[in-house]
């Protein structure tokens, strides 16, 4: 009887796994501004340091700043990290974090974005 | 050193010359913009001077700053975001009229960084006053607090912002003195459409520094601060009023 | 000398849940108001670029200041050493937490950001008297509890008088911080004034001592217990000199301005052509809002006229910061001294406000919290005496 129940539960677990796997598309480059496994820890840490020295101070370096991550991330077809296959969408849909940035943040790649 | 190398360094000179400011690059601009490492200076000041007397009756600034901010119009002027607006004055007493654009005054002692709670309104090293909009929390004293009325709250969603402006609903904004143009060595853009399209009345620059226009201008000629009296030593000053 | 005894309230009858239930629908509806406000933004509202702070500040501010002042009976008996307030004591000390409550859900409720409290609460801008409020105000619930567990709990008793005027000073800087709220700001004439903080003292001691005699009164008749003609006539006394105070300040506040050739501007919009805001100052804040209470209080002296005097100053003290808070918004800022100006941002003329439905659910709501947080306290435990 037990064996029956974990049985199911795994392929539950399997299915809702499968179900709601964060799809998207790394549209350019070869590698991100820091490596993978460091930039899904601790992205927030870099962006929140940026923006304070951005804002506060007006140091404008690009390698953590927000407009550099959406004109690398931003999808071939809509031109914005939000929606459906978004970069920064679905990562944060599927983890159920709500996403503040793009209130007051254009989620759109610049215009002279090059391919 | 022969003649020819001598001719030929001189053109490789005027040809680099030529390369370097051919894509429009002035070199003060060069010698304006800091490099994106370096944080802004206490030793600058950023201000604007105003000559009344040259202000048309158009509003190119109005509409140069709010195209360059993305600052849309609703049709709903009472809730609608006014970064700068112009002001019709008339004396009261003598009917003498007058024009001028109003904007935050980016003051040296600035009520609404006073008042904030939470610190997000404040002075940046440089003297221009921003939001930070990380941690505004929209209560909207500083609104109260500005003598000028230069800040707005935004009332409704915003979408389409410009990349180098993010603003969005349920912060409060002001004219930002176009810090991410001032950033890249560029005027505002109020000041750039008022000397191409309207009366040539405002100019930017360091207030301190000497060799600047604006700091020589405001040493030899009459020029004021809106509101005096409160002693706010405002970077924008006003000439004929 | 007899003690006192205290007991919770029955709290099972038809009323009692009749009574639960409708705050409990006032604040459902404020929640509604606040959850449309954060969701659409304020367009929604009457609230504009001229007007920003409106009729929820309105209700806000009314119950952070009733709440400074309900905490007066209980200074009475603590700090003043007058023992017939002490079994009120208990009951002050609720009705001031609550009506807190209330007013700083209201207050949090309708920020642009409300999801940012967190920030709020963790960065702190020390030179802002807003600021200084935030502490002041959390710092009041901690020391009103404090003070209760010492009137609840019999080892501590002896501790009381201390609490007493621990709160009662914490409370004369709390209110002083919040009339500085306005005093402080230099961009409107009708506010830039030391006097807003002193005057904020005598209103709160006045709006909390009426919120306080129609709680007591409903309270006691409600759970049908005795209260006394002597205490109710002591406190009608106290509520006519508070509401006789009030009028005192308002009036060096305006005579003053008069004497000013720079404010009287100021002064003949607020007194003559002010339109809603000259009405609201002379017949809500002035005439019903005073010269009623005060005749009523001294001049009629029954139980009645005390609770009308009561629900009068209420609503007089509504006004007067309707007036205050939004007639000084309303009135232009003089940005150009000597001229006439005008705008597309609404320069030179007095703004136009009505209070819209929302902020009306969300200023009702935050009263409807107060009163409700006051009745379940009231069940929950003694705080009521059986007899006073």
């Amino acid at each position: 009887m037990t064996r029956i129940a974990a049985g199911i539960l795994a392929a539950v677990l399997a299915l809702a796994a499968y179900a709601q796997a964060p799809k998207f598309k790394i549209e350019r480059g070869e590698a991100c501004v820091a490596p993978t496994g460091e930039m899904r820890r601790d992205h927030m840490e870099f962006l929140l340091h940026q923006r304070d020295r951005t804002l506060r101070e007006g140091v404008r370096t690009t390698r953590f700043s927000l407009k550099s991550c959406v004109d690398c991330h931003a999808s071939r077809e809509t031109g914005s990290v939000l929606g459906k296959e978004g970069f920064c969408s679905s990562c944060h849909a599927y983890a159920a974090v709500k996403l503040d940035c793009f209130e007051c943040h254009t989620p759109m790649r610049q215009a002279k974005a090059t391919p | 050193m022969n003649p020819e190398r001598r001719q030929l360094l001189g053109w490789g000179a005027a040809a680099a010359a030529g390369v370097a400011l051919a894509p429009g690059l002035r070199l003060v601009e060069l010698a304006l913009a800091r490099s994106p490492e370096e944080a802004a200076s206490a030793l600058k000041r950023w201000g604007l001077l105003i000559d009344i007397a040259k202000c048309a009756d158009c509003d190119a600034c109005v509409t140069a700053c709010h195209d360059e901010n993305g600052v849309t119009a609703h049709g709903r002027p009472a809730t609608d975001p006014q970064w700068i607006r112009k002001v019709s004055l008339r004396d009261r007493h003598t009917g003498f009229a007058q024009t001028l654009p109003l904007m935050c005054q980016h003051c040296e002692h600035p009520p609404c960084v006073d008042v904030c709670p939470t610190g997000a309104s404040f002075k940046r090293a440089d003297g221009i006053v921003l939001v930070d909009k990380h941690t505004c929390i929209g209560c909207r004293y500083c609104v109260m607090a500005c003598p000028f009325g230069a800040r707005s709250f935004v009332h409704e969603p915003v979408s389409g912002q410009k990349p180098d402006v993010p603003r969005g609903k349920g912060t409060v904004e002001s004219c930002t003195l176009c810090v991410h143009r001032v950033d890249r060595g560029e005027t505002p853009a109020c000041v750039e459409a008022c000397n191409r399209d309207g009366g040539k009345a405002m100019s930017f620059g360091d207030l301190n520094d000497a060799a600047s226009e604006i700091h020589r201008r405001l040493k030899h000629e009459a020029s004021r601060e809106i509101r005096a009296d409160l002693a706010l030593n405002t970077g924008v000053r006003y000439q004929g009023l | 000398m007899a003690s006192v005894q205290y007991r919770e309230i029955e709290g099972g009858s038809a009323g009692f849940y009749a009574l639960l239930g409708v705050l409990a629908l006032v604040i459902a509806a404020g929640l509604g108001a606040a959850w449309t406000m954060e969701h659409h933004g304020h367009v929604i509202t009457g609230m504009t670029n001229r007007i920003v702070w409106g009729t929820p500040h309105v209700f806000a501010v009314f119950l952070i200041v009733a709440a400074s002042g309900a905490l007066n009976v209980a200074s009475v008996a603590s700090v003043f050493g007058r023992e017939l307030y002490k079994p009120l004591a208990r009951l002050s000390g609720l009705l001031a937490v609550t009506l807190l409550a209330g007013g700083l859900a209201v207050l949090v409720l309708d920020l642009g950001r409300p999801e940012r409290l967190v920030v709020a609460m963790t960065h702190y801008n020390f030179k802002s008297i807003f600021a200084w409020n935030i502490f002041l105000y959390t710092g009041f619930f901690a020391i009103v509890a404090l003070y209760l567990w010492t009137m609840f709990e019999r080892r501590m008793n002896g501790y009381t008088a201390r609490a007493g005027v621990l709160a009662f000073l914490w409370r004369l800087v709390l209110t002083t911080g919040t009339g500085s709220i306005f005093g402080f700001l230099v961009a409107r004439e009708p506010y830039d004034s030391a006097l807003l903080a002193p005057l904020f003292i005598v209103m709160s001691f006045s709006f909390g001592t009426a919120a306080f005699v129609l709680v007591l009164m409903a309270a006691c008749r409600w759970s049908a217990r005795p209260l006394g003609d002597a205490l109710l006539a002591r406190l009608g006394n106290l509520l006519g000199i508070f509401v006789a105070a009030v009028l005192y300040f308002v009036a060096v506040h305006h005579l003053t301005n008069l004497y000013l050739a720079r404010r009287l501007d100021v002064e003949r919009f607020f007194l003559w052509d002010g339109g809603v805001y000259t009405a609201l100052f002379w017949l809500g804040q002035v005439l019903v809002g005073s010269v009623v209470p005060l005749v009523l209080v001294f001049a009629v002296r029954t139980r009645a006229a005390l609770a009308a005097a009561a629900a009068c100053v209420i609503a007089g003290g509504l006004a007067q910061i309707y007036v205050i808070i939004i007639g000084g918004q309303a009135y232009p800022q003089t940005v150009f001294p000597g001229k006439e100006v005008s705008s597309s941002a609404f320069d030179g003329v007095v703004a136009s406000y009505a209070p819209s439905l929302p902020e009306v659910a969300l200023g009702m709501g935050g009263v409807g919290l107060a009163l409700a947080l006051t009745v379940i306290g009231l069940k929950v435990l003694p705080f009521l005496p059986t007899r006073a």
